[in-house]
């Protein structure tokens, strides 16, 4: 019988100790496609005919070049990079999309949330800096699971951050909800959400969640969790990665700020510190 | 080459045609029902594998008003296809041994068959409590009802395990499944080819290179499109890293529900290495955004993937020895859950699982897609058909996928990686590919305008799902978790 115990201790520390510092394990990941409209090119329906979750769709019926591009229907898959003919929309690695306000996530001139940043301090005078988590899956395809299954592997370790998975929403402060709402899961959910004390907190983690995405609407699902609950933070991203929702995570509790506003990361230009997710690491 | 013939049955005929095949030793698939153009009667599919040559053959079966008979007592694995199809198509099977409804919830009801032509409203809900089986036997105040979930225990995906117990023992177990129904195979209705591969890689997040791949060639065959031989032997690479990541996963989630703490700390980090590796080749963690009719999209970032995989290596190798020579482990698993060989052909199993019941099946050598063929592959098959039989595939398979990942890297030809591809109307094609739980098949049909008419998903789990509750009857509270976790489920892949 192998010494596991010993096997362990010989192994090292594993976990990383970010966001702090060093590595937050997404080398390479891509994530929202930025947008640059002044490169975009009058009469060209390219990028609006291959996004499926149609995230990209014309801001005005005048027909004009006017693009409106929704990062909480961005499905990250590429498609817009590859067919824009003129380099308008380019892969980055921009995934910390987490945000206080669903408008926030629109593309636009800058903006601020001033309602976000009562919020945040509300919530940190509430919680302190600890945070328990009841996660209910509500039509999901299980990317999302098998990310936050990934917050408790020895590289990301959730525990050391003080945020905790709940069994029971009578212990959750938070209710992390995945997929765009089936149907059958719109009922659980809500009694999960009843039996919570409060305050309480709620979560729409991947773009199912947010808006619908991809797999939302049609017969058996609604077009994300705005319907039905008050949601404080969106976190859109297909699925976003675990340094994404440990972003959010923080971010609900104060102990990170929202990055995206308007519908942007801050540029290295205009942004000296390299924050998480802004970067190509 | 896999031949597929086509042939018609007249649903008089499909009795005595199903228990033919069924005496033979063929195995049928799947049957689906499908809307074709002009006049949009529903029309049935059966999906058969002949035991003799490699040859797939479908049954296409028009009722025009006939009764169909059901099949499921010839070939039980049939029972849950066919009421899937009675839910979403409304084709009522003739003295089905179980008419309940599999897909749509009790207490759902669809105006209109929900796959029928036309966008469909909402579904109309009020929950209802699903029938039990009686349990013979003990009397039955003695006998006590746990419903376990949607919402369950930890992070995991939805559905409600119903348990008929006595103490330690379990009756009878009956899994709710099917609260994430999404109606995925709508979804891609209308859909150009290129965005359905999109969605196909968000059928089952896990399962993606394989939703994708069986996806794509499917619209290949339809076109009679052949992908050139890079993008074939890359499509290998991507489907073997995702097998990897997902069989450490696999041993990870094992290890917990034995409690082998450090063994699922481990198995978990180097599913996270894999995961880690995934992003640096495709910029993805689930390998997406990649897979499309005629190829693929781009060039996958290949320059550090074999001096990675070196680092992996070894650590991935000594973890599985490790699992194999852990007694406390070991206990856990032998003899746990057992499913005989004929339980796991008659009601379908696939994957890793019949071959831990000794059934040697797996696509990639006996209906070699992408480029199986000149990559063969050395199944791994297990006789006893318990827990530990499971773990031993799976670690076996992990060995044979990092020497295929080596073998591509050594010999991938050099050239273009997509081929024109261009949809062709009124056409359909089938594709499958063995995914890291098993078999998956996708059939397509194009309509007028080489948009997507009909998508049909059998999944791994699908197949699975219906397998496992028999070896949890008359089995043990303390095994559950150890047996579910054995079989590696999936329930967005099964519920779609």
């Amino acid at each position: 019988m192998p010494l596991w115990t010993l096997f362990g201790l010989q192994q090292g520390k594993a976990s990383t100790s970010w966001p702090k510092s060093g590595d937050d394990g997404q080398g390479g990941v891509l994530g929202m496609p930025r947008f640059a409209p002044e490169l975009c090119q009058s009469g060209c329906e390219e990028c609006v005919n291959a996004c499926l979750p149609g995230a990209i769709t014309f801001a005005g019926a005048d027909g004009g070049a006017r693009l409106k591009v929704d990062y909480g229907r961005c499905v990250v898959c590429q498609m817009c990079v590859e067919v824009c003919p003129t380099g308008a929309f380019t892969s980055s690695s921009d995934w910390a999309f987490g945000v206080r306000s669903r408008e926030d996530l629109l593309w636009a001139q800058a903006q601020t949330s001033a309602e976000g940043e009562r919020l945040s301090k509300e919530i940190r005078r509430v919680f302190g800096r600890s945070l328990h988590v009841r996660h209910v899956d509500a039509g999901s395809c299980n990317g999302c699971e098998s990310e936050l299954q990934a917050l408790n592997n020895p590289f990301y370790n959730l525990h050391r951050l003080g945020v905790f998975f709940t069994p029971s929403p009578r212990f959750a402060d938070l209710l992390l909800v995945t997929g765009p709402i089936t149907y059958a899961m719109r009922g659980p959910l809500r009694e999960a959400y009843l039996a919570m004390p409060e305050p309480r907190f709620v979560m729409a983690v991947g773009t199912c969640a947010v808006s619908g995405g991809t797999n939302g609407g049609g017969y058996a699902c609604q077009d994300g969790l705005d319907a039905d609950l008050g949601v404080d933070i969106y976190l859109p991203g297909c699925p976003p990665n675990p340094a994404a929702i440990i972003h959010a995570l923080l971010m609900l509790v104060g102990r990170m700020s929202q990055r995206v506003r308007g519908g942007r990361l801050p540029g290295p230009e205009n942004d000296g510190s390299k924050g998480p997710g802004a970067s190509g690491v | 080459m896999t031949r597929v013939l086509l042939e018609d049955v007249a649903p008089f005929e499909l009795q005595r045609r199903c228990q033919m095949a069924v005496d033979a030793g063929d195995r049928l698939q799947m049957v689906y029902a499908w809307y074709p153009p002009p006049s949009n009667e529903p029309e049935l599919r059966y999906l058969v594998r002949a035991n003799a040559g490699r040859s797939l053959i479908i049954w296409r079966c028009r009722p025009n008003g006939y009764a169909v008979p059901s099949l499921a007592p010839i070939a039980p694995l049939l029972s849950w296809h066919e009421r899937e199809v009675t839910d979403l198509c409304g084709v009522h099977f003739e003295d089905s041994p179980q008419p309940d409804p599999l897909v749509l919830l009790p207490g759902a009801h669809a105006a209109s068959p929900p796959l029928s032509p036309g966008e469909k409203p909402a579904l109309n809900y009020v929950p209802e409590q699903s029938r039990i089986p009686e349990v013979a036997g003990p009397s039955e105040q003695d006998v006590q009802l746990l419903p376990f979930g949607p919402i369950r225990a930890d992070v995991v995906e939805s559905a409600q395990f119903k348990f008929l117990y006595i103490g330690e023992a379990i009756l009878h177990y009956h899994p709710q499944l099917f609260f994430k129904h999404r109606g995925m195979e709508k979804r891609f209705e209308g859909l150009t080819p290129e965005l359905g591969s999109v969605l196909a890689e968000r059928v089952s997040a896990v399962g993606g290179v394989a939703h994708a791949l069986a996806y794509c060639q499917a619209l290949e065959v339809a076109a009679g499109c052949e992908p050139p031989p890079r993008a074939r032997w890359l499509r290998v690479l991507l489907a073997e890293l995702e097998r990897l990541y997902n069989h450490l996963h696999y041993l990870g989630h094992l290890s917990h529900t034995t409690t082998l703490k450090v063994g699922e700390a481990e198995g978990k980090l180097l599913e996270e290495r894999l995961k880690q590796v995934n992003s640096m080749v495709s910029g993805s963690r689930f390998l997406r955004s990649l897979l499309v009719p005629g190829g693929l999209r781009r060039e996958p970032a290949l320059a550090d993937l074999e001096a990675a995989l070196a680092r992996l290596t070894m650590p991935i190798q000594r973890y599985g020895q490790m699992l194999e020579a852990s007694t406390t482990h070991l206990d856990r698993l032998i003899t746990t859950g057992v499913l005989d060989r004929k339980l796991a052909f008659d009601q379908g199993a696939t994957g890793p699982i019949e071959r831990a019941s000794g059934l040697d099946r797996d696509l990639r050598r006996d209906q070699p897609y992408a480029a199986y063929d000149e990559l063969p592959v050395q199944v791994a098959v297990r006789e006893a058909g318990d827990a530990h039989a499971r773990q031993q595939v799976r670690i076996a398979e992990i060995d044979q996928s990092l020497d295929l990942v080596r073998r591509v890297l050594q010999g991938l030809p050099d050239g273009p990686i997509r081929a024109d591809y261009a949809p062709v109307a009124l056409s359909e094609g089938l594709g499958w590919a063995e995914s890291p739980r098993g078999t998956l098949y996708y059939a397509v049909h194009t309509s007028y305008d080489g948009r997507l008419a009909r998508v049909k998903i059998k999944s791994p789990s699908f197949s699975n799902w219906r397998a496992f509750p028999f070896t949890v009857h008359d089995s043990n509270m303390m095994d559950y978790a150890i047996n579910e976790a054995s079989f590696g489920l999936t329930i967005a892949g099964c519920d779609r």
